[in-house]
């Protein structure tokens, strides 16, 4: 479990959080939706580590985040995976040099062992047969799937994802999607994505945070989304007369 | 100590750079030899002045000097720009959050492989200097192959060796050391860059001639 607890962010004169609070469930995929500019990739960063509050704290489990010092950052850090927007693989390695980076750096396993761990990771994420292409060769819903495979490589304790679905077709993204709630629930994950992808909202939105303007506006569940009367939950999710019509029609059944 | 890393970067910066590194040694060996020969005509001084010229000349300074500055531009370049897309592309930020130490493994190898590999740079160009003066200026007739060599050989201080060593040791560290800054903190878009890149050369090349200047101050 991650908790934030009155989160605040200044950039300068401009204030981008305003005293956020969540908790991010242990086995579920816990999405932050918002509009852009909504503070969500800010508050992203903030409880991965990236950028450090204004003020508030940050429990990764019984750990206060901010209060531990550079080692202890480091070994919480060890027990996080995050699958980038744009991916972040490394150009210059091949598939299964990016997915074995991590235990490289980390692991005291022997080459077999490693080899052995990024065909099973590979093959996790379906992307067998892939480990001699570089990231330039591959598509972009094959990227994700190596950025997913190098997050879960040292079997973490906690997932981030900002946009996974970002520059994605509809399909792939629903691929994405499962393939992130499987890994979640299969080892007992807990997942942060950051999205505005609506069929992810619906589709593996276990808990629901709503940003809006910097602060905390609406938090549920894929179901609550259908009949809750938050106006700005409302206005960000049924933007287009289509999914105003699909909500009726759901209401009305 | 990433050792991987930083025999790349010394192949990277030793090998990628031997080639413009003595191409540029030779010509300027090869215009200083025919420079003095110009000024030593019609003069008592004897032609085997050249040789001995440019060794110091090469040695003290331009080996040393123009080699750092070829150096701040292609290698500084290139690293500001290889670490400042990294940056861009969140791989930084992917190598954080795994809990890799950035600056030790993307800063230390290539401070490291330039302090070591760029003296070595040097000595070469130094080398390829002097045998670009005896080109030139044999092959112009402006001295015989035994007055140069013999001029290379005299008045010889192994002290100048030291400065030379002093100078790349330093202009090494400020070029990798300026380009891994400005490549590291480099912000979001292209043009921001490209920004960079140039800032990492121009702020090189205004250290190494600073550091050049104090370090002719204190060393000699």
């Amino acid at each position: 479990m991650i908790k934030a607890v009155d989160i605040r962010k200044s950039f300068g004169e401009q204030e981008v959080l305003k005293g956020v609070s969540a908790t991010f469930e242990k086995g579920k995929t816990n999405l932050i939706i918002g509009l852009s500019g909504a503070g969500k990739t800010v508050f992203l960063k903030l409880l991965v580590g990236l950028i450090a509050p204004t003020s508030g704290e940050i429990w990764y489990g019984e750990t206060d985040f901010l209060k531990l010092g550079k080692q202890e950052r480091t070994d919480i850090r060890r027990e996080v995976g995050m699958l980038f927007q744009g991916n972040a693989l490394f150009d210059s390695m091949t598939v299964e040099e990016n997915v074995r980076f991590p235990l490289d750096m980390f692991s005291k396993y022997s080459k077999k062992e490693k080899d052995l761990q990024v065909d099973k990771c590979l093959e996790r994420v379906n992307l067998v047969g892939s480990n001699k292409k570089l990231p330039g060769e591959i598509s972009g819903g094959m990227q994700k799937r190596v950025g997913i495979a190098r997050a879960i490589i040292l079997d973490p304790k906690y997932l981030f994802c900002d946009e996974p679905n970002s520059g994605l077709d509809p399909k792939t993204s629903i691929l994405i999607d499962e393939l992130i709630r499987e890994i979640t629930v299969d080892n007992n994950m807990t997942t942060i994505i950051n999205t505005h992808d609506m069929n992810s909202v619906m589709e593996i939105g276990d808990k629901i945070i709503l940003l809006h303007q910097g602060e905390l506006a609406w938090v549920g569940n894929k179901k609550d989304v259908m009949t809750s009367d938050n106006e700005t939950l409302q206005n960000f999710i049924f933007a287009s007369p289509f999914l105003q019509r699909l909500r009726k029609a759901y209401n009305t059944r | 100590m990433y050792w991987k890393e930083t025999l790349r970067q010394m192949n990277d910066i030793g090998i990628g750079s031997l080639g413009i590194v003595a191409l540029i040694a030779l010509f300027i060996g090869a215009v200083t030899a025919v420079q003095f020969a110009y000024q030593l005509s019609n003069s008592f001084i004897p032609a085997y002045y050249i040789g001995y010229i440019v060794r110091d000349s090469t040695i003290i300074e331009l080996a040393p000097t123009i080699s750092a500055l070829v150096l701040a531009g292609k290698v500084g370049s290139n690293i500001a720009a290889e670490l400042g897309g990294m940056r861009q592309k969140e791989q930084i930020d992917a190598l954080e959050i795994m809990g890799v130490n950035t600056a030790g493994y993307l800063v230390g190898p290539k401070v490291f492989a330039g302090c070591f590999v760029i003296p070595l740079l040097i000595i070469i160009a130094a080398g390829v200097s002097i045998v670009g003066g005896y080109l030139a200026a044999v092959s112009s007739g402006f001295v015989t192959a035994t007055d140069y060599i013999f001029g290379v050989h005299a008045f010889f201080e192994e002290y100048y060796v030291f400065m030379m060593l002093v100078k790349a040791v330093v202009f090494a560290f400020i070029l990798t050391s300026v380009a891994c800054y400005k490549g590291y903190y480099v912000k979001n878009g292209s043009i921001e860059l490209g920004r960079s890149s140039t800032q990492a050369v121009v702020l090189s090349n205004i250290l190494i001639l600073l550091a050049d200047y104090i370090i002719a101050l204190i060393l000699t």
